[in-house]
């Protein structure tokens, strides 16, 4: 082994020039080597600070420890006893915001990659299956109806999956994933790597019926009335925002959430295999500061734009999206405009998109969330010509399901109100987690919000089928 | 019978296509007014199409389409015995059918279609239903019989005067709005700019104009944001706010400005699949 390094070992990236006008994924994973050379950072603390980041808490120095001696596959089994979507989430997950932040190694010189280990050790396994099975309990017979495939859903049914339920996944779209199908390009997270993760759940008994949209095809008392003890409402964010200016219905403006899911969802970047149209944008503004942003921008350059430029109303450091994907989207070319305002979109005869007026904007004083607040500058208007304009500044929830449920309690947002260490709503044996809940936030926590509602639905179907256990 | 199996196909008029489809999620539940979203094969678009008719007992839909693009022509060519990729729904709001005592149903083209399980449900629900149906020919021409058969009175108009009157469909309804007082409902389903006319009619009268809005959307349950419209000034989305609409309140340009975000993709998609337009949307390229 060779002598530990104090930096993370680099996580190997397809060359900027290339990878913005393809779609392949952008990260390459680490070899064996760089595996092991990585894993050998860990300092395998007694009372490891990382795992208290994890929202579903998997054994990080367990796993590191099993990679460090080459047991590759024993260490992905061992994070799948946590988290049933290892390499959506050592993608995807913001580890440098939670594992990683509290990691020791990282006081002096760069925490331990957990993410990068975390998917090599997934993919590893992916790639050299050994046929070892992971443990379940024996079938129990109750059935569980989950509304939703995104993270949250998917979370709840491995869960209970492995406690011996017998799980139906019910998905409004063709295709199961949730927001991993249509929202994450395919530069980012791999089609296939989602495909992989959704066998892993076929394997483990759980059924997945895709275009049923609960609250319209079926309702949650017709599944209580079939037989399900619990239901649990993973249905993700739902109505995308738009800025609220002149324009915003010209054609070329579209939501991030749109604009995402004809690219991914329906394929629309694979000319000619689908048949599902996007505009091919030369000069593109995005508005937003997420990771959904950083999407939007960097599929609009892979889709030919020639300018890509992101408007955020703040400065480069209030952004929310990942250092990782900024970073990935300052090399790939993303043209900033911090600190800007848009005011109106200008069209044309044709009701055509062709500009935007927007104004520049300094910082104040520090707002209730404590971010400094953007002012206008006096006289800092301009006009930028644009072609297609895309919005990412966050959803509204969806009203279709809670619309059929009136008696399951919301907020005036409308997301659904649960205790927070349940997930139990004011509705007996309903269950929610993830955005509907939260509003917009990241795979982990709606994860880590599946893992709380899949123990409190096991721990309240024990007590209803307590007293019929006993009759029977 | 297997899900979304055709179970019947057949044309009913030139390019326009009726399917009953095998469907008991979206019949459980649907109502007039109610639409539904279709898929062909896998990498297809998701095609909405209002539903046409239902039956409950038999678990079975009736969707009515014209071919006028790549994704209308593949579905026109599926046979029956085939099963289509996808359908989801019942999807947006349903129609208002109960509380009326005389409504004006005018469809257009193929807006017969979606116009017809609304004047069915007004006139079950006790209202005396005078049916207004227009093409521009005798043969494109749809729903005649299924119409008549639900209507107290029914008038028939084509642009070119192949049959019933040579007229557009505001004609006889002007005509109506003049002469009767007690209308107290107009529903129109066509063409933007048949229901543009149609809500011009009769806004001067004040009857109460229902326009149903089929912009282009894809998820269909308020995901995508890209079916807005613009109604009484405010944004609506067709798919979760709609479909239906108050026609006199309803920015009809804006509606066909959007409705024509891809025609250029669209013509070179139909150009592609060597399609023959014959209603002049597209016309051919020279070989």
């Amino acid at each position: 082994m060779t002598k530990k390094r104090s930096t993370r070992v680099p996580m190997r990236a397809q060359d900027p020039g290339a990878r913005s006008k393809n779609f392949l994924e952008v990260n390459l994973g680490y070899t064996e080597e760089e595996a092991l050379e990585e894993a050998s950072r860990c300092l395998m603390c007694r009372g490891p600070q990382c795992v208290k980041g994890c929202p579903v808490g998997i054994d990080i120095p367990g796993f590191i420890e099993r990679i460090k001696e080459g047991r590759f596959n024993d260490a992905a089994r061992l994070i799948k006893k946590r988290n049933s979507l290892p390499a959506v989430c050592g993608r995807v997950c913001s580890q440098e915001e939670q594992c990683e932040t509290l990691c020791v190694v990282g006081k002096k010189g760069n925490p331990v990659g957990i993410g990068n280990l975390e998917r090599f050790a997934a993919d590893h396994e992916a790639g050299h299956p050994d046929g070892i099975d992971i443990d379940m309990a024996p079938e129990n017979g109750h059935r569980i109806a989950v509304i939703g495939s995104g993270p949250a859903g998917l979370t709840v049914a491995s869960d209970l999956a492995m406690k011996g339920y017998r799980v139906t996944v019910f998905e409004a779209l063709h295709k199961a994933g949730g927001v991993l199908a249509y929202g994450i390009p395919e530069f980012r997270l791999p089609k296939a790597i989602v495909q992989r993760e959704l066998d892993y759940m076929t394997s483990l008994g759980i059924e997945i019926r895709c275009n049923i949209l609960v609250g319209a095809s079926v309702t949650i008392p017709e599944l209580f009335a079939d037989g399900y003890r619990a239901v649990f409402i993973g249905t993700g964010a739902g109505l995308p925002r738009f800025l609220d200016i002149p324009g915003e219905n010209l054609n070329g403006v579209y939501s991030a959430n749109e604009y995402l899911t004809r690219s991914n969802l329906m394929r629309a970047y694979d000319l000619g295999a689908a048949d599902t149209p996007i505009a091919h944008g030369k000069r593109v503004a995005v508005f937003g500061g997420g990771n959904v942003a950083m999407d939007a921008a960097r599929t609009a350059l892979r889709l030919g734009g020639e300018e890509v430029h992101l408007f955020y109303r703040r400065s480069r450091e209030e952004m929310p999206a990942r250092k990782e994907e900024v970073h990935h989207a300052d090399e790939e070319g993303i043209l900033w405009q911090f600190l800007t305002a848009p005011l109106e979109f200008i069209g044309d005869e044709k009701g055509r998109l062709k500009a935007l007026r927007s104004r520049r904007m300094e910082l104040g004083e520090p707002d209730e969330s404590g971010r400094r607040r953007p002012v206008p500058i006096e006289g800092g208007e301009h006009v930028t010509e644009i072609d297609t304009a895309i919005v990412a500044i966050g959803n509204d929830s969806n009203p279709i399901l809670t619309r059929s449920m009136p008696e399951i309690d919301t907020n005036r947002w409308g997301n659904i109100v649960v205790e927070e260490a349940t997930g139990r709503t004011n509705s007996r044996g309903i269950f929610a987690g993830g955005d509907i809940v939260t509003g917009a936030a990241t795979v982990i926590l709606a994860a880590g919000a599946g893992r709380t509602a899949a123990n409190a639905i096991h721990e309240y179907v024990q007590w209803i089928t307590w007293g019929e256990d006993a009759q029977s | 019978m297997k899900t979304y199996e055709i179970i019947h196909r057949e044309q009913i008029a030139e390019r326009v296509k009726v399917f009953t489809v095998y469907a008991p999620l979206i019949t459980k539940h649907c109502r007039p007014g109610q639409f539904l979203i279709v898929m062909v094969h896998e990498n297809g678009e998701r095609i909405p199409l209002t539903i046409a008719d239902f039956d409950r007992e038999r678990g079975i839909v009736e969707i009515v389409f014209q071919e006028v693009g790549k994704s209308t022509v593949r579905l026109g060519a599926m046979e029956e015995g085939e099963c289509l990729h996808a359908i989801v729904g019942p999807l947006g709001h349903a129609s208002g059918i109960t509380g009326w005592n005389r409504v004006v149903a005018v469809g257009g083209g193929i807006g017969v279609a979606p116009v017809f399980p609304i004047a069915r449900g007004c006139k079950q629900n006790g209202a005396r239903v005078t049916s207004i149906i227009g093409a521009r020919t005798r043969e494109l021409l749809i729903y005649e019989e299924k119409m008549r058969a639900i209507s107290d009175e029914m008038i028939i108009c084509t642009d070119d005067g192949s049959y019933g009157r040579q007229a557009m469909v505001t004609e006889p309804l002007l005509k109506l709005l003049k002469t009767e007082e007690e209308i107290d409902l107009c529903v129109a389903i066509g063409p933007a700019i048949m229901m543009k006319s149609v809500a011009e009619t009769t806004r001067p009268f004040g009857v109460k104009t229902m326009v149903s809005l089929n912009s282009i959307m894809i998820d269909g349950t308020g995901m995508c944001g890209g079916c807005r419209v613009s109604v009484g000034g405010k944004t609506y989305f067709a798919c979760v706010d709609g479909p239906e609409f108050d026609g006199h309140e309803v920015d009809f340009d804006l509606l066909m400005a959007r409705q024509g975000m891809y025609r250029d993709q669209e013509k070179d998609a139909a150009d592609e699949s060597s399609h023959p337009c014959r209603i002049g949307l597209h016309p051919r390229k020279p070989a």
